[in-house]
């Protein structure tokens, strides 16, 4: 029974969900790509990024304000984080960063059920793009095409701070030598800083935007960490159009699969995983050799 | 205890049996398996001291968090209730004055995460550690299941928490446990007709089902009562438990033609398929029916249940019919500021019932307590008199189909839902053996 209006339906929902884990994993390649650290409080940075941007959206009531808040306040958390803890675990072995990153995670769920409780919390998406769209084909929920692009917009922003300013100059050169960087003069740390802040604000502004489709409870980010992370594999770890490219492939596959039968929609997905593994073991658009 | 028993008003019948279980009295602790300090599971170990430990578990993280959080309340309440010889606690166990048979309980509490193996680690731990004399809990079906096989085996009572799977009184059964809340098989006897009547004969469904053994038996169950009336299933969709996202399944159900859209799923799960059901148009092309209601999904989903068909175990409001209900409604009220919903319903009266069972045996001696059980005698609950079945454990209890009410209709911030109906349970009940229950053995 599948229709085209149903596949092109899926492929378009597989677009939408790609295009998040997309801007998620480009947070978490950047921050791995630059300070070598692999940071699995992403999930809850995206969460945080949900629960800031709901309670200012409950204190002013507007969309935009939300997302500039939770957006804001997870780039300095994430700021905090990486001068109180991170920067200690640099020239730690990686099993160290992923303890204490991990810790860190749970934490903050905690941290948030505590506040919220467990309850799911809704914001609604702004009025501009609710209700459902009749694209002619098929009709699809305003605010999902909103976020597509959106989403769309905030990697094209991130890609010009990686690829158009001095900022993103030094730290492209911070992921190949960051002592020749240093030795010229650079305070690598204070980059780092920002770049830790960065990556995470990606993250907490994929929670905010993505609030108003899931509904925020503390656990959200967790699944959403695990698809991170296949999706940061499958593109190339350290890779930001890596990350784009692998965000779309996962989306496309959870979507499809869904299609036919919704519970391999996993097992598709670290299949497709595991097969770029074996041919192309740093990933579609990995560095081969690089440290 | 007669004497006192014919004071009360006995009827001919109430007096037979109450005969019938004075000899069986004198003649069990004669026959060595039942004898009073025969070692069995944790007894008399666990009870030897001045208070008696229970284990709970109830998931606290994960899909099914705030309905374990509900359903610890009740427990927590119950307990309480218990120690302090509350009044409440003295309507549905008469011959309780403070604490079990004068022990009072402690208890300990571990987070399931609604996942089989973390909740049966947890309760060995209760059971070999703290010898705890009954664990309790649940709110996954497939949890239920797993501690139905632990109590099983280690000899220790299982007081099942919320678990709508025809499993676990049914082919899972054992022995040792005992629940309280319905079927999903009782769930769709109530409701089916109920939709019947609403939207007519000959309809196509579409069900959203969670996959594990609750989700399955339900949806099973609600597609055979509805066939009798023509309908047909056009398409099943069958997703984990915890999916993050449900827009997929939803795409499929849009083009599926369906004039309802059954939603099996439960917990944080039924809250998020209903909102994007929403998000999809998918509620303004069908009707949504939710056959177990979920414990706070109409304020979760902020009013997408405005009109919805629910079967559910308790609603506070039945407090108007029911006088023990207000008094738990008040109380719990009272100590946690909302009132209660069937989850916490769930967990005070099937732990009341447990108490109300050790002292009718006069003993936590397992097979004694088992006994009491069997004996399907009329207890009082929340929202009447119910009984347990000897043959598989079940107790059988009305069961409430409710509507969600309009925003205009609600006369305060909890007013989620009208009783449409009261449907009690012995008609709806399937003969015990119907989901191949074969109780295990006392020893």
């Amino acid at each position: 029974m599948i229709s085209w209006p149903n596949l092109v339906s899926q492929l378009f929902n597989g677009l939408a969900l790609g295009a998040l884990l997309a801007l998620i994993s480009s947070g978490l390649t950047i921050i791995y790509g630059t300070l070598g650290v692999l940071n699995l409080a992403h999930g809850a940075m995206f969460m945080i990024g949900g629960y800031a941007g709901f309670v200012a959206y409950q204190y002013t009531e507007s969309f935009v304000l939300a997302v500039i808040a939770g957006s804001l306040f997870v780039m300095l958390l994430g700021i905090v984080m990486e001068r109180l803890i991170i920067r200690h675990f640099y020239h730690r072995p990686h099993e160290d960063q992923l303890l204490v990153t991990f810790g860190l995670g749970i934490c903050f769920v905690e941290l948030v059920r505590l506040i919220f409780s467990s309850q799911s919390q809704l914001v609604p998406p702004p009025a501009l793009f609710q209700g459902i769209t009749n694209l002619g084909f098929m009709f699809y929920p305003t605010y999902r095409l909103a976020v597509v692009g959106i989403v769309a917009i905030a990697l094209g922003a991130l890609f010009i701070v990686l690829y158009r300013t001095r900022l993103g100059m030094i730290v492209r050169a911070g992921i190949e030598d960051s002592v020749m960087v240093d030795s010229l003069g650079i305070n690598v740390y204070r980059v780092f800083m920002v770049v830790f802040g960065i990556g995470a604000m990606a993250a907490g502004f994929a929670g905010i935007v993505n609030a108003p489709v899931v509904s925020l409870t503390p656990g959200i980010g967790d699944d959403i960490l695990v698809q991170t992370f296949v999706v940061v594999v499958i593109g190339g770890v350290g890779s930001f159009p890596g990350a784009i490219l692998g965000g779309l492939i996962a989306g496309e596959i959870i979507s499809v699969t869904s299609m036919f039968n919704p519970g391999y929609a996993y097992v598709m997905l670290f299949a497709a995983m595991t097969l770029v593994l074996v041919v192309r073991p740093h990933g579609l658009l990995g560095v081969q050799g690089r440290e | 205890m007669t004497d006192h028993l014919i004071r009360r008003g006995l009827s001919r019948r109430g007096l037979l049996q109450t005969t019938a279980g004075l000899i069986g009295g004198s003649v069990l602790p004669a026959m060595p398996a039942f004898a009073e300090d025969k070692p069995i599971g944790t007894y008399p170990a666990g009870v030897s001291g001045s208070t008696a430990f229970i284990g709970i578990s109830v998931p606290r993280t994960g899909t099914y968090a705030v309905q374990g959080e509900d359903e610890l309340k009740g427990y927590q309440l119950a307990i309480e209730h218990i120690n302090s010889g509350h009044e409440l606690i003295k309507k549905i166990s008469p011959k309780t004055t403070k604490g079990v048979l004068g022990k009072e309980l402690k208890f300990g509490v571990a987070d399931s995460a609604a996942k089989p193996n973390e909740a049966v680690q947890a309760q060995q731990r209760f059971i070999s550690e703290n010898k705890a004399i009954m664990i309790t809990g649940g709110t996954s079906s497939a949890v239920a299941v797993a501690l139905n096989k632990l109590a099983q085996r280690e000899k220790v009572i299982f007081v099942c928490g919320i678990s709508g799977s025809n499993d676990t009184t049914g082919k899972d059964c054992v022995r040792y446990g005992f629940r309280q809340n319905f079927f999903g098989q009782t769930a769709a006897a109530a409701i089916g007709p109920v939709m019947v009547k609403q939207f007519g004969k000959g309809k196509k469904a579409a069900y959203l089902t969670p996959d594990y053994t609750y989700g399955h038996t339900v949806t099973k169950s609600m597609q055979d009562i509805l066939a009798t009336a023509g309908w047909t299933t056009v398409t099943n969709q069958v997703a984990p438990l915890g999916a993050p996202d449900y827009s997929s399944y939803l795409l499929n159900v849009a083009n599926s033609g369906a004039d309802v859209l059954i939603n099996v799923n439960w917990g944080h799960d039924a809250v998020l398929s209903t909102q994007q059901a929403k998000q999809f148009g998918v509620l303004d092309k069908m009707k949504l029916v939710v056959p177990y209601q979920v414990p706070f999904i109409a304020r979760e989903t902020g009013g997408l249940m405005q009109g919805v068909y629910a079967a559910t175990d308790y609603w506070w409001t039945i407090e108007d019919k029911f006088p023990l209900a207000k008094m738990f409604n008040e109380a719990f009220d009272k100590k946690y500021g909302y009132k209660p919903e069937w989850g916490a319903e769930n967990a005070y009266v099937s732990f009341a019932h447990w108490a109300h069972m050790c002292e009718q045996a006069g003993t936590f001696n397992p097979p004694d307590v088992i006994k009491a059980y069997e004996k399907g005698e009329t207890i009082p609950s929340l929202v009447g008199d119910v009984h347990y079945r000897p043959e598989d454990h079940q107790c059988v209890r009305p069961v409430l189909i409710v509507k969600g009410k309009l925003q205009k209709d609600m006369k305060n911030k909890e007013d989620w839902y009208d009783v449409v109906e009261i449907v009690p349970g012995e008609g709806l009940m399937q003969k015990p053996d119907a989901f191949g229950c074969h109780l295990g053995d006392y020893t």
